[in-house]
This record gives C-alpha cells, sequence and structure tokens, in this order.
C-alpha cells in the first residue's frame, strides 16, 4: 500500500477478534509509521469505529522489547473499542529478555528448598546448607550463600554468581560444577563472585568484576 | 483444675520439634511445661511420639499410666480421664503415648480436636514432636498455635532444623522460636559446633533460649524429676524460657553472655 510494495501490516478478521500481522522483515520504525496512519488516518479510520474488538498481534519471527510494545499500546489507545488481548512470536516469547534487567526477591532459601528464577536475580537474604538457588542468568545475593547456586541454568557460560558472604556448599555455572575448597580460598573473607574460565569456575574478589562486565563499568568523571 | 468452671480465655498449643532426632524435644518440652506450671499457670503436656514414648519416663510418671492418647481417639475413655497428673505440680498434667502403636495410629484431626479441648481447660498445651519430618511430625504440628525448634549448636543439627523451619513457614503458624540446647563452653568446644551468633544468623528466628549442656540434666531424666526444679544453670535457663514464653523479657544467661561478648571483642580485634 505504502508506494505500492507489500503492506507491513496485515490485518485479518477472525471470531476471535482482528489479527494483526506485523512484517518482521521490515524495520520496525517502518511498522510503527504504517500502522499510526492506519489507526489516525481519518479515511481509512472509519472502519475501527465500532463495537468493542480484540486484536491479537502476531510478530512473527520478530521479538520486541517493553519500550517497543508501549509504543504499539499508545498507538492503539488512539482508537477505544480496540482491545489489545494479546503479543505474539513465533516459538519464542514476545518480549526480549533484556540483558541488563535484573529483579529482586527476598527471604530464606531454607534446607530442602529449591528458588528457581529466570533471568538476573537480587537476592536480598541467606541461602542456606542444603537450599538452592537456581537461575538462567546472573545470581546476586545481598546475604549469605552457604547453599548451592546454579547460575546460567540453561547453558549460559557467561553468567556469574556474587555473594555478600560467599560460603556455598556447591557452585553451578552452565554445565560446570564446583565444590569448595577445591578451587577456591576458604580463608577469604568479603564479597566475591564466581564466573567461568576455561570451563572451570573461578572466584574472585567483587572489585574485579570489571574484567568480566567491562560493558557495565562505570569510569568515573573525568 | 475443673473441667466445667467456665473459663472463657483459651489456652495456646505450642509444638516442640527438631528435625534430627535426640537433640532434646523431650527434655525441653517436660522443662518448659514444668517450669510454667512452676509461674502458675496450667499445663498440659502432650506425648505424641507414639511407640515412643517417654514424656512419663522424664516426670517419674510411668507407673501411673493408665489410659493414653490412643484410648482417647479409639474412645475407650474421655480425655479428663487419661490425664495423668503430675507428682509435684498441681496445675500439671500429662497425656501420655501409646507404646505400642506406631505413628499411622492418629490422625491430624483428631489430635486437632483433642488439643482444642485442652485448651479450652489449660493456659498451656506443650506438644512433644517425634523426631524426623515425616508423618508424626506433620500431626504434631497440625494442633499447634506456636512452634518451638530445638536445635543443638552441631552442623547436622542446625540444617535439620532449618528444613524444619522451612516446612512449618508452609503451615499456618507463625513463625517458629528458636531453643540451643547443650551449649558447650567456649574451652570444651570442638570441631562442626557453632557458635550461638553462627546458628542464629543461619535460622533467622527468634532465639527463645539456650540451655547449657549440663550431666545434671541427663541424670534428672533418667530420675523422673525435671531440671526446672533445680537451680542449676539448666533449670535457670528454662524457667527463663518460660518467662519469656509468657511475653517477659529476660536476659539470656550471664554465662553465656560473657563468652559472646569476650568473642565478639576478639572478632573486632581481627583473630577471631
Ligand atoms: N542440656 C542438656 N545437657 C545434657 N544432656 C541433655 C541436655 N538436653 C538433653 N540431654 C540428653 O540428650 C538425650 C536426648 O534428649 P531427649 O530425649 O530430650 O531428645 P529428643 O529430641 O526428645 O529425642 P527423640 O528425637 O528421640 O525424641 C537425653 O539423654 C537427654 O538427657
Ligand atoms: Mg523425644
Amino acid at each position: 500500500m505504502v508506494n505500492g510494495v507489500k503492506p507491513g501490516i496485515t490485518i485479518k478478521g477472525t471470531k476471535d477478534g482482528l489479527l494483526f500481522y506485523l512484517d518482521d522483515s521490515r524495520p520496525f520504525s517502518d511498522i510503527l509509521s504504517e500502522l499510526r496512519h492506519k489507526l489516525e488516518d481519518d479515511h481509512a479510520a472509519k472502519i475501527w469505529d465500532g463495537p468493542e474488538m480484540n486484536v491479537l498481534i502476531k510478530l512473527g519471527k520478530r521479538q520486541i522489547t517493553k519500550l517497543e510494545e508501549m509504543a504499539l499500546r499508545e498507538l492503539f489507545a488512539s482508537r477505544k473499542n480496540l482491545i489489545i488481548k494479546h503479543f505474539e512470536s513465533d516459538g519464542k516469547p514476545y518480549l526480549l529478555e533484556q540483558e541488563s534487567e535484573i529483579q529482586m526477591r527476598v527471604g530464606t532459601v531454607r534446607s530442602g528448598q529449591i528458588f528457581s528464577f529466570e533471568g538476573n536475580i537480587l537476592f536480598v537474604g541467606d541461602i542456606n546448607p542444603g537450599g538452592v538457588i537456581r537461575s538462567t542468568g546472573d545470581i546476586y545475593v545481598l546475604g549469605a550463600l552457604r547453599g548451592l547456586a546454579h547460575a546460567g541454568s540453561q547453558g549460559d557460560q557467561q553468567a556469574i554468581i556474587a555473594a555478600s558472604v560467599l560460603k556455598p556448599t556447591q557452585l553451578r555455572i552452565a554445565d560446570v560444577i564446583s565444590r569448595p575448597p577445591d578451587r577456591w580460598d576458604e580463608s577469604e573473607v568479603g564479597m566475591r563472585f564466581a564466573y567461568l574460565v576455561d570451563h572451570q569456575i573461578a572466584v574472585e574478589r567483587l572489585v574485579h568484576l570489571s574484567k568480566i562486565r567491562s560493558d557495565k563499568e562505570w569510569k568515573g568523571n573525568r | 483444675m475443673s473441667f466445667s468452671e467456665g473459663w472463657d480465655t483459651m489456652g495456646e498449643s505450642i509444638v516442640v520439634t527438631s528435625g534430627k532426632g535426640g537433640v532434646g524435644k523431650s527434655t525441653t518440652s517436660v522443662n518448659i511445661g514444668t517450669a510454667l506450671a512452676l509461674c502458675g499457670k496450667r499445663v498440659c503436656l502432650v506425648d505424641t511420639d507414639i511407640g515412643l514414648r517417654n514424656l512419663d519416663v522424664l516426670m517419674g510418671l510411668e507407673n501411673r499410666i493408665i489410659y493414653d492418647i490412643i484410648d482417647v481417639i479409639e474412645e475407650r475413655c474421655d480425655l479428663k480421664k487419661a490425664l495423668i497428673k503430675d507428682k509435684r505440680c498441681n496445675d500439671l498434667y500429662l497425656l501420655a503415648a501409646a507404646q505400642t502403636k506406631d505413628k499411622s495410629s492418629i490422625t491430624s484431626n483428631q489430635l486437632r480436636r483433642i488439643i482444642a479441648e485442652l485448651k479450652d481447660e489449660f493456659d498451656y498445651v506443650v506438644i512433644d514432636s517425634p523426631a524426623g519430618i515425616e508423618l508424626g511430625f506433620q500431626i504434631a504440628a497440625a494442633g499447634a498455635d506456636q512452634a518451638i525448634v530445638v536445635t543443638t549448636p552441631e552442623n547436622a543439627a542446625v540444617r535439620d532444623a532449618d528444613r524444619v523451619i522451612g516446612l512449618l513457614e508452609k503451615e499456618k503458624l507463625p513463625t517458629p522460636k528458636l531453643i540451643i540446647n547443650r551449649i558447650k563452653s567456649h574451652l570444651t568446644k570442638n570441631g562442626g559446633m557453632m557458635d550461638v551468633d553462627e546458628v542464629v544468623a543461619v535460622l533467622a528466628i527468634h532465639l527463645l533460649g539456650i540451655v547449657p549442656d549440663d550431666e545434671q540434666v541427663i541424670r534428672a531424666g533418667n530420675l523422673g524429676e525435671p531440671i526446672a526444679f533445680d537451680n542449676s544453670p539448666a533449670g535457670k535457663a528454662y524457667r527463663n524460657i518460660a518467662k519469656r514464653i509468657q511475653g517477659e523479657m529476660v536476659p539470656l544467661l550471664v554465662l553465656d553472655r560473657e563468652v559472646s561478648m569476650f568473642r565478639r571483642m576478639k572478632k573486632w580485634f581481627g583473630f577471631a
């Protein structure tokens, strides 16, 4: 439609509501402007006024960020009768997992308990001997890690485990398992973190985290 | 005690548990019960360690048992008749466990009903539970308003206590309170022992009291005369715990405070 090329947005009416197919081969900004045009243009907009209708948004192979989702929702908000029911990407969660995102939980993981999480987790509290904390991303413990921690549990070898008191019974990163005192010095105190080097778990003081997370480093004001 | 006189304030039921066996649940139950009775409270002890009863022995009431808790459940006698009055305290009673049955001969609901009935008549109902985290423990916990977790300062006992606390937190009970039993003076401590501070740091629940390791406790148990009558440090510890249960603020035993003060100072100077 725009400039005679294949439309970036295809709309289909079904008994569940309106299906919006957003072409995943076009830049997202193009999709947004085409959608704005479709929804706000008064000529085309006539079709939109009517009874309430559910909207299902199909993203194809594309995954979107929280911000992109908000931009889409804002556009649809101009049509009060169009209600977004859900977003969908082929075979994947529609939201991109944001690397920088970290979630917080508070509590105590006691002996015999397992706390499982997806993404990066800041756990405020202790993991006691016999307790397990497991996450697909990084694990940061603001408290004592005395039990078992498994970071990158789906295979992420970049994942790290950090704790105010790092005295675990066992550490796992991706598929590598380590236990003290094999690889780290018991006598060391202070905040430390564990990470993978050459398929082995290494433990260092937290100040050295910038070595493997240089993208996150704050370099100070000049 | 009289079952007929109308008391409208309901008593409180407290279950004593541990996870690991042999850490002093029964000793704690008997002495807390005795100490509460010595404070003028009306107390009933309930032994739920079916098949391994021993509260009666610790209280020296072995030869007075006629009916037990299973007789009540199977309606061979009513609850009032099954209660055994203590030798020394007027307001202390025992509902004995059956020695011949096993844990499966009682259900949570049956125990809950008995405890509810007892709470009408007593200020405190202290429930001694069997070791472990299986059926017996779950049944004992079912009838309780409060829980006390007993541990010794050993790694294995603390870990089991932690497991039990996790399970109790899933029940609708308030956070359990902690008693650390068999504390040895820092001179005789050996490997695998933790400090009071360390135990409290790991378990992260309120410390109700600490009880020193004392030969007299074993002797008192054998004689059937609870140490809580005694003026020994252990006896005093149990009486302090009873006061704290009633909401009084009582500092931890002086001896132990000095020990931990000393240790704290060492830590401060960086050689502990
Ligand atoms: N403070 C103490 N000092 C010395 N000995 C103690 C102390 N507390 C308990 N004991 C001893 O430890 C042993 C076990 O105590 P007790 O029977 O109370 O434990 P329990 O937890 O009820 O055991 P079970 O799990 O078998 O029911 C007994 O011989 C008792 O006398
Ligand atoms: Mg016992």
